[in-house]
This record gives C-alpha cells, sequence and structure tokens, in this order.
C-alpha cells in the first residue's frame, strides 16, 4: 500500500472521561481482549499499510505497554513499522494539542520522513472493519483531494448522540458540513473520523495552519474549503460503533454478543492485539453461562448472563453478573449480584455485595477499587 | 570476554509417537495439543525459560513441518536472542555421512558442534513427551553440589507400577549403583524420567565413544547411561516431586487432559509463578449461547458454544452447536460439532467435522475405551463410532 497510517490516539478523552482517567482513549479495553487501538490498527495492517505513527498526549502508558514494539500487529520493523509519537514541545506555548491539526504540527518531521504517496488518519473511537485500500482506490478513482469516511444512520441506538455530519451529493462530493448534529435523523451521513489525502496535501496543509494559526481540521479546513476543494465522501457499510459515550461504550461491548455483529468483527480472525499468555478459562461444576463472551485465564464457578467477561476474572460460586462489562482481573466474591454494571481493571467485589445500574446507565466501577 | 552458557538444553523431539495413532499420522509426538492451549512441547520449553536457560535446542526428525513453524523463531518463549535461544536442529546431509538421528545418544552426538560453539559447563538432556512443572536449576544445583557426572531425574512411583520403568537403584547419598530397564521384581521405586544433566565434557567423550562402537544402539538409557556407570563415573539420581507424565499413549494423553480439571486440579496451569508459554491463536474470546450449558471443563478463546460441554477440554475456534453433547472428551482446535451430535470418552484431532446426530464413542463407564477421529477428516449425518474406534479417513453415508 502507498500510504502511511497516522492514529489519533487521545483526540476523544472528553468523551469517557471516567475510561481514559488512567488510560489514553486508544487503551479503553474492550470486547474481552481487545483495546480501542487494535481495530484502527488491525485495518491498517490488513489493508497493507505497515508505517503507522501512533500520535500520543498524555496518560499514554498503558498504551505503550499494550502496543510495545508492534510485534503483535506484524509492525515491529526496520523499515517503516510502528512508531509512537509523544507530544512534541513548542516554544511559544507549553501546552499540549487538543485538536488533530495542533497534534499534527508536532509530528511534521515524521510526515516528512515517510515516503509513501498518501496518508490514512484515523481516531481510536470506533469498532469496525474497513478496508482502507477500497477508499484509498476510491480516492484516486475519483481525483479527490481528500477523502472522508462516514456512515449512513446510527448503527446502534444512543451510540451516538452527537456528530459530524456531511451532505453528499450524488456523485459522492461532499458539499455540506454540519457540526454537532443530534443524531436522530435515520440516514444522516455520519462523520467516522477517518481521513484519506496525499501526503504533500497533508503537509501543505499543516504548515498553512502553522502560519494562519489555524486549529481544527474540520471547522477550518474540511468546511473552508468544500468548493475550493475535491473533497468526497466513502460510505462504510459494514458495522460500525461509535464510542461517544459510557453509555455507548456500553451498548457497543453488548453489540459483540450479536452472532452476526460478532462474525463481522471477528470471523476472520484477524483483529490483533497484544498476546499474553493466560491459560485457558476454566468452568466450575456449578457453572451456569447463557449468552456471553468469556476471554482466556477466567475462572467462572458462578452465573454468568450477557455479559462481557475479560482475562483473568474470577467468578466465585454463587455469584450472579448479569448484563455486566467485567474487566481484566476483576474478582466477584461469592453470593454478589451485578447487574448493569462496568468494572474496570482489578476491581475486588467481595462476598454477597449487591450492585445495579439499569442499561441506560450503567454503573462503573473505577480501576483498583474493592467494593 | 569469551561469551560462553553455563548450562545448554538438548530437546529430543524426533519420536514418531506411534502409540498416539491417528494423532500422530501428520505430525510429531511434542507438536500434539494439550489442555486446550497448548502443545506438549510447551511444557519442556517453559521449563527452560523458567530455570533460566536460555539455549535450547530442539532435535526433530519425525514430520517436522508443524513443529517447525510452531517454535518459529521461538518468540513466544523469549527465545528469539542473537546469542543463544531455540534452534532447530533437523538431521543432515553430511561430507563423509549422512544419518537419520539412530537413537537418542546419536542424535546428540550429531549436534555436538552445535553444543560446543556455546562452550558450556553443563548439557540438560530432555524429551519433548511429558507434562510437567520443574525448575532444572535446582537439579543443576545438586548436580553441581555434588560433584556429579551425570544426574538423572528420577521420581518415586508406587511398587506395583515401578516394573514399567527404568528404575534407578542407588545407595542412601543418591549415588546410582545399578541400571535396571522395566524389572520384573523393581528394589527401588526411584523411576527415571528421561531427564539427564551431563558435565559437558564427560558427555562428549562417551558420546564420542558410543558412536565408535558399532554394537550401541546409540541410546541414552540402553548405552550410553550403562557405560559411564561402568566406567565408575559419578552419576546421581536427582528426585522430583511434583506432577509428572508421560503422555506417549492415548490412554496417559486423556488422563492428563483431564488432570487440569476440577478445583483442585491435579496439574495446575494457570500458576502465574510458572508460566506455560505458548503460541497463542489469533481468536476472539469465546462466546458461550443461550442454549448451552458448560461445567467442569476448560474452554480456549474462539469457541462458539451453543451445546452441552461437561469434564471436557475444547481447544480454540471449536464449534458445539444447538443440541450437541460433549462428555468427557478433548476436542483441539476448529473441531464443528453439528445438532445433535453426542461426542463421549473421545478425543477428536484438529479441523474435523461431526456432523449431525452422530454418535461417537461410548460413556466412560462402557468399558470400551476412548475413541479417536484423527484430523481434517468429515464425520457424515447420523454415523456412529464405537468406543475405543481410531478413525482417520472420512466417514461417508452407507458405510
Amino acid at each position: 500500500m502507498r500510504a502511511v497510517g497516522i492514529v489519533f490516539s487521545n483526540i476523544h478523552d472528553t468523551n469517557i472521561p471516567e475510561l481514559v482517567r488512567v488510560r489514553s482513549f486508544g487503551s479503553i479495553p474492550f470486547g474481552g481482549r481487545y483495546r480501542l487501538i487494535d481495530f484502527p490498527l488491525s485495518n491498517m495492517v490488513n489493508s497493507g499499510i505497515d508505517t503507522v505513527g501512533i500520535i500520543t498526549k498524555s496518560n499514554y502508558q498503558s498504551l505503550m505497554d499494550h502496543v510495545g514494539s508492534g510485534k503483535d500487529w506484524d509492525l515491529a520493523r526496520k523499515d517503516g513499522g510502528l512508531i509512537i509519537l509523544p507530544p512534541f514541545g513548542d516554544t511559544e506555548s507549553s501546552s499540549l494539542y487538543n485538536t488533530r491539526l495542533e497534534a499534527l504540527k508536532g509530528i511534521t518531521s515524521f510526515l516528512f520522513r515517510a515516503d509513501e504517496e498518501y496518508v490514512v488518519m484515523t481516531d481510536c473511537d470506533s469498532v469496525c472493519r474497513i478496508n482502507y485500500n477500497e477508499v484509498l482506490e476510491y480516492h484516486i478513482r475519483n481525483q479527490a483531494d481528500i477523502t472522508l469516511i462516514y456512515k449512513k444512520g446510527v448503527p446502534i441506538s444512543g451510540s451516538i448522540d452527537y456528530g459530524t455530519t456531511f451532505d453528499v451529493n450524488e456523485s459522492g462530493r461532499i458539499v455540506g458540513l454540519n457540526y454537532k448534529t443530534p443524531l436522530d435523523v435515520k440516514d444522516a451521513n455520519v462523520f467516522i473520523n477517518v481521513f484519506v489525502m496525499k501526503k504533500s496535501l497533508l503537509q501543505n496543509i499543516v504548515m498553512d495552519s502553522i502560519s494562519h494559526n489555524k486549529k481544527s481540521f474540520t471547522n477550518d479546513i474540511i468546511a473552508e474549503n468544500l468548493k475550493s476543494m475535491k473533497i468526497m465522501g466513502f460510505e462504510h457499510k459494514g458495522f460500525y460503533a461509535g464510542i461517544s459515550s459510557l453509555q455507548a461504550y456500553y451498548e457497543s461491548n453488548m453489540a459483540m454478543l450479536q452472532q452476526d455483529i460478532r462474525n463481522e468483527v471477528f470471523g476472520d480472525r484477524s483483529v490483533f492485539t497484544k498476546i499474553r499468555d493466560s491459560a485457558p478459562t476454566k468452568y466450575g461444576n456449578s457453572a451456569i453461562v447463557k449468552n456471553s463472551m468469556i476471554a482466556d485465564g477466567c475462572i467462572i464457578e458462578g452465573e454468568v448472563e450477557n455479559s462481557i467477561i475479560f482475562r483473568n476474572v474470577k467468578v466465585a460460586r454463587g455469584c450472579k453478573v448479569k448484563n455486566s462489562i467485567v474487566m481484566q482481573n476483576t474478582v466477584l466474591g461469592e453470593n454478589c449480584t451485578l447487574n448493569c454494571i462496568i468494572t474496570d481493571k482489578n476491581v475486588t467485589i467481595k462476598d454477597k455485595v449487591v450492585l445495579s445500574g439499569s442499561e441506560t446507565h450503567p454503573f462503573y466501577i473505577g480501576k483498583g477499587i474493592m467494593v | 570476554m569469551i561469551r560462553k552458557k553455563k548450562c545448554v538444553a538438548m530437546l529430543l523431539a524426533g519420536g514418531q509417537g506411534s502409540r498416539l495413532y491417528a494423532l500422530t499420522n501428520n505430525i510429531a509426538k511434542p507438536a500434539v495439543s494439550f489442555g486446550g492451549k497448548y502443545r506438549i512441547i510447551d511444557f519442556p520449553l517453559s521449563n527452560c525459560v523458567n530455570s533460566g536457560i536460555d539455549t535450547v535446542g530442539v532435535l526433530t526428525q519425525y514430520q517436522p513441518l508443524v513443529l517447525n513453524d510452531y517454535i518459529g523463531n521461538g518468540q513466544p518463549w523469549d527465545l528469539d536472542r542473537s546469542f543463544g535461544g531455540v534452534h532447530i536442529l533437523s538431521p543432515y546431509q553430511g561430507k563423509t555421512s549422512s544419518d537419520w538421528y539412530k537413537g537418542t545418544a546419536n542424535a546428540i552426538y550429531q549436534n555436538l558442534h552445535f553444543i560446543k560453539q556455546f562452550n558450556p559447563d553443563y548439557v540438560l538432556v530432555l524429551s519433548g513427551d511429558h507434562i510437567y512443572k520443574m525448575n532444572y536449576s535446582k537439579m543443576l544445583n545438586f548436580h553441581i553440589l555434588n560433584n556429579a557426572d551425570c544426574t538423572i531425574a528420577a521420581l518415586n512411583v508406587p511398587i506395583e507400577e515401578a516394573s514399567r520403568f527404568g528404575i534407578l537403584n542407588t545407595k542412601d547419598d543418591g549415588v546410582i549403583y545399578e541400571f535396571e530397564e522395566k524389572p520384573k521384581k523393581p528394589k527401588s521405586t526411584l523411576a527415571s524420567m528421561g531427564i539427564y544433566i551431563f558435565s559437558a565434557s564427560k558427555l562428549y567423550k562417551y558420546l564420542e565413544d558410543d558412536s565408535k562402537n558399532p554394537n550401541s544402539s546409540n541410546d541414552f538409557g540402553k548405552d550410553v547411561l550403562p557405560t559411564m556407570l561402568n566406567s565408575g563415573e559419578k552419576m546421581m539420581a536427582y528426585q522430583f516431586e511434583g506432577y509428572w507424565k508421560d503422555v506417549g499413549t492415548i490412554n496417559s494423553l486423556f488422563e492428563a487432559n483431564m488432570d487440569l480439571l476440577g478445583d483442585s486440579p491435579n496439574f495446575d496451569v494457570s500458576d502465574n509463578n510458572w508460566k506455560i508459554q505458548s503460541r497463542s491463536p489469533l481468536a476472539p474470546p469465546h462466546f458461550i449461547g443461550d442454549t448451552a450449558k458448560t461445567t467442569n471443563s476448560i474452554i480456549m478463546s474462539g469457541c462458539e458454544v451453543y451445546g452441552t460441554v461437561e469434564n471436557s477440554v475444547l481447544a480454540s475456534d471449536v464449534r458445539i452447536a444447538k443440541g450437541a453433547v460433549v462428555k468427557n472428551s478433548i476436542i483441539m482446535s476448529d473441531v464443528v460439532i453439528e445438532e445433535g451430535a453426542v461426542v463421549e470418552y473421545s478425543i477428536i484431532d484438529e479441523r474435523t467435522v461431526v456432523g449431525k446426530n452422530c454418535q461417537i464413542g461410548d460413556p466412560i463407564d462402557s468399558g470400551k475405551g476412548i475413541a479417536l477421529l484423527g484430523r481434517d477428516i468429515s464425520i457424515c449425518e447420523n454415523a456412529k463410532i464405537d468406543g475405543g474406534a481410531i478413525v482417520d479417513k472420512n466417514v461417508e453415508e452407507g458405510k
């Protein structure tokens, strides 16, 4: 592939402050064994992109720990591979970037060094499978300056409350852009935060925005240039889950319990993630499990229903877990009851504790807390 | 500074494992699946790494493709090193002679040049068909402390089983004075585990001597060790305590898998202080459906279970359809059990498809033994495979 990949790992931090208190957005755990960054990274690798820069901002230890050398994505390369791009200090302001454009100003040397002709830029706020080759072909065929990917409608109700939407004409060109649209419109073209363009164009845009102090890619570049540039929309027709709130996070995880969605996302076994050596999961004599996704290394002796259980979780005898997301290394004591709960990593729930949230407002328990 | 290794491990992985029948038609015994996630060779390899031994030669001969692929550059075991690491050693063609490995000792002899490049003080010889967790560095310390020339790991077995093993007769201080191969009237209950530590110079000497002896079968147990003993070398028995199982037969492989089950299993692979490393499959967490029942079982990632699974071990990406029942069985990766099929007391190898309403095997208490289905075959709908049967070809309708 003739494109270099850029992944923004922190852009949506304000969406779910609970989950990013101790990590960057890209390293939010998802689907039992994954982190959100696994999806854009795997999409890139599966599309043949083998140079990927990950732009980080703050709290990125967990992200670095997760991606490591990039080996698990076949991105530990001599030539290209995975490159972490920490924030770049700037003599004029000591504050860190807030927008994509500001972040890009800090990676001009990375862009300069890459010898690929095109760039694919994506955020870490979605779970979907996209073949970027198809997008690039579309981009070239249409002689576009910039191609943006959108999804028609909202696949899961409540999954996105608001977002940027496009007006797209018959030929696929974006002719209008609306910010923070309430997404109750069923056939809205929702921007899913993926950009494709020539690297040279991106370099010009970044240089120009440094000299003119432009801040936002969508507001200052896309919206301003709808007429002067050919900006195309590419419709992503497959499954898409946008992680725009804790509620959306909960529902997107729960969507993995549906067989057709699970098959679409994981069926070809090409979502890569960091390999950990957990033993296989063990079910005890008293285990009762229904409609749940369970990762390796667990010991299940209680009841689990409609839930996502991450690695190395212990569910003791008599414990009942329903409609919940239980992250890595959580210990659930005997006879405790959980309904609509999200427990972060390393949580301990003591015996006989009863916790309940609701499907519209799941209750979140922070990392390492003992209840 | 001259770089050297204190101890190099040589892992004998060339065995055909003919008593595993269909399981080893196309793969070497050490590559046989175990415990849902592992292959047998993961145990000695992980033991080496956990014991601080980072240089391992793996001697392959029989059907090495799967095994070689699996070991690869050794990265899953942290054995991708620039000095040391894991090396696959296959038989090779030489200028004057080209031979298959004739016996265990000959296999090591043909690779002495590999060992010598690391200039080790000690050589650990292991076999690739045992399931156990063992700290070899303790055994090495024992060897050094006793100033031994050769140390053999030994397990205390019940006296009634002792006649199935090679028995080490020792003095009180652990010095071996006699070997007895499968004695009718055992004098001791110390069975050799097939794990040896040699002081390197002694190993070189006795392997050279052995190679020149035309009457030798070039085997450690039959030739080299008895010769060393008769020549007056100091040979020690190192007593190992813990779980150890030779998984050379269908029954012992089945038992070892079942030893992982239960609330306090006989053998625990989830011990964080002694991790068993393996090459992990790229699969999502497994899914347990609405109609499923899963008790006392081990289930790996990628499985989709809609039927009943009881007292069984499921490797990755197994699919158990609605209404299917799997009891007291070992199901290896990518197997499909279709609707209404009943699998009891069976071992089903990788990628095999069991059709609707099949009956595979008989209940464990029927006395008929384990039914074994080989890899990559399909069993048609409504077929009945008896307990104790071994099937390695497709079963089609009307047959």
